[in-house]
């Protein structure tokens, strides 16, 4: 377990929530801000504000400083190779989505093939069917084993040929499930097919290495890893980005421009339309030297473990069903469950109501929802603040909620 | 009122509704039919309505949702059946003043509705009881129009 002392990083942490010490439970739709993040942006408007890129002046020298000193921070945290595959997006929908409306519309014909899986959420199921109906690709899924987890074997069914982008995401955001990317990569390049990775839940929770993965393109967004909202990563390689077309026109992407025809920049910059997210890549890099100061390898393991005590804790109460693979060892720090006779709205009031803040609906994945047979779920998500103690809080508000509506 | 805040939420006639639903099911005579669903949390809607000589003649429901979702289902349900168009469409604008908070005309009869003003005080729970009256607003305004 990580020291407690790392809550005291988090101003918002130290609150209660209708007469209880808050306990944040819904880091995997959003993370909590520690202060040097915090700070970062803040200080960034106090003392350096500018336009990057174009800056004769001071200002826009520090401002470019520091938007590309951020990029290189993302860069080292993924180990890519080079700062020109370091795209900054909104987040991971708009990443993922460049990928479906460049790469995609350019490479993939009638009669092509697009596998995801029945867990995606629907950033990651959405820009594919769009893509595929504007084609007439298929769309395929792989469909999931009993315990949520993917068999490679039913991902080398799905993959054929005909397959020309595989996207699947690296943790499940409402299963936990942890997918094991290097292989179905290999797979996916196995039949010339290009692997494109949602990683808004692995970005925050354990190391990335893109060339150890081998995948073409990963997606994560900066608020669920302590960064502010606004800001994600596109990660491509340069080979591929190199022959895509850009998907926003306008300032800053360009290098000539003449009244019928234009020029793009060079990567990475002929991805990034209008006055970039400058504030928020700062914050983004701040955020990666927080949890680096922690350790991704410290953080995956803090988080095993609250799972573990979690899902220990839980089993052991009549009437909750817990979702997703058993060992804790196969899942990151998320356990969706349901408590008969409790709908997850009102388990989330009770719950709010001592203080306890969870995720209750369909986690934007309905597709997922439908393969679990319910309409909705109760999500406990942990983060680097979490601790044993929340865990306690978690059960005995359950408690609570299944003896009020007995 | 309950001093308990949850207490406010989950009156004992909500829970009685949630438990026991009144017009529970589908209607196989029927000439209006919606479906709706409230896309932020997945909580769903079937209702089916009998509607002959402008009067809610029978309505009946169907969904998956919350205790406040399907409580209120069912007493709207209760409330408009032998109403007329007008009148249950007048409901459903009450029910929307009172989801806000606002004062309501002493004269009118909530019944046990009544017991769901305390949402109004859980802001992210406003829109679980209005799906049911929002589905019968649209039905009956589908059929004011023909």
């Amino acid at each position: 377990m990580l020291s407690k002392d790392i809550r005291k990083h988090f101003p918002i942490l130290d609150q209660e929530i209708n007469g209880h010490p808050l306990v944040y439970l819904d880091s995997a739709a959003t993370s909590q801000k520690p202060r040097q993040v915090i700070e970062a942006i803040n200080d960034y408007y106090a003392y350096d504000n500018a336009n990057v890129h174009r800056g004769v002046h001071t200002l826009g020298n520090r401002a470019t400083d520091h938007y590309e000193g951020a990029r290189e921070k993302v860069r080292k945290f993924i180990n890519a190779k080079s700062t020109q595959e370091v795209i900054f997006t909104r987040g991971t929908t708009t990443a993922l989505n460049m990928v479906a409306q460049s790469y995609g519309r350019a490479n993939v014909e009638e009669g092509d093939e697009i596998v995801i899986t029945h867990m995606e959420h629907h950033s990651n199921i959405i820009p594919w069917q769009q893509l595929a109906k504007e084609k007439g690709a298929v769309l395929k899924y792989v469909i999931l084993e009993e315990d949520g987890t993917l068999s490679l074997d039913k991902v080398r069914e799905a993959v054929t040929d005909r397959t020309k982008i595989v996207s699947i995401m690296y943790v499940s955001n409402v299963l936990g499930t942890m997918n094991p990317i290097k292989e179905i990569t290999e797979i996916a390049h196995a039949h010339g097919a290009v692997m494109v990775v949602d990683g808004a839940q692995a970005a925050p929770h354990l190391k990335l290495d893109v060339q150890s993965l081998n995948c073409d393109f990963l997606a994560f967004s900066g608020h669920k890893m302590c960064g502010p909202t606004g800001i994600g990563v596109l990660y491509g390689k340069k080979e591929l980005l190199n022959e895509m077309e850009p998907v926003e026109f306008g300032g800053e992407m360009i290098d000539f421009v003449g009244l019928y025809e234009s020029t793009w920049k060079e990567l990475p910059w002929k991805f990034e339309g209008g006055t970039p997210i400058i504030a928020g890549a700062i914050g983004l890099g701040a955020a990666i030297d927080f949890l680096e100061e922690i350790g991704l390898d410290q953080i995956e393991k803090h988080e095993h473990e609250l799972a573990g005590y979690a899902m220990e804790k839980m089993s052991s109460m009549d009437g909750l069903t817990i979702y997703g693979p058993r060992d804790p060892d196969k899942r990151a720090g998320i356990v969706t469950f349901n408590l008969d006779n409790v709908h997850p709205h009102d388990l989330a009031t009770v719950l709010d109501m001592n203080g306890i803040a969870v995720r209750a609906g369909h986690h934007c994945a309905q597709p997922l929802m439908k393969w679990l047979e319910c309409s909705a779920t109760a999500r406990a998500s942990f983060y680097v603040y979490n601790t044993e103690e929340d865990v306690d809080r978690l059960v005995e508000g359950l408690q609570i909620a299944k003896e009020y509506f007995q | 009122m309950p001093t308990n805040k949850l207490d406010q939420l989950y009156r004992s006639v909500i829970m009685d509704h949630y438990k026991n639903p009144r017009n529970k099911g589908v209607l196989e005579e029927n000439n209006i039919t919606i479906d709706m669903n409230n896309p932020t949390c997945g909580d769903v809607i079937h209702l089916t309505l009998n509607v002959e000589d402008g009067i809610v003649q029978d309505a009946k429901f169907e969904g998956e949702g919350c205790s406040i979702s399907m409580a209120s289902a069912s007493m709207m349900t209760q409330m408009i059946k032998n109403k007329d168009i007008d009148t249950a469409v007048k409901y459903a604008h009450v029910f929307s003043d009172i989801m806000l908070g606002k004062e309501i005309d002493e004269s009118i009869d909530l019944g046990d509705l009544e017991a769901l003003s305390g949402v109004a005080k859980f802001p992210a729970r406003i829109k679980c009881a209005t799906l049911a009256w929002k589905a019968m607003e649209k039905g009956l305004g589908s059929e004011t129009e023909q």
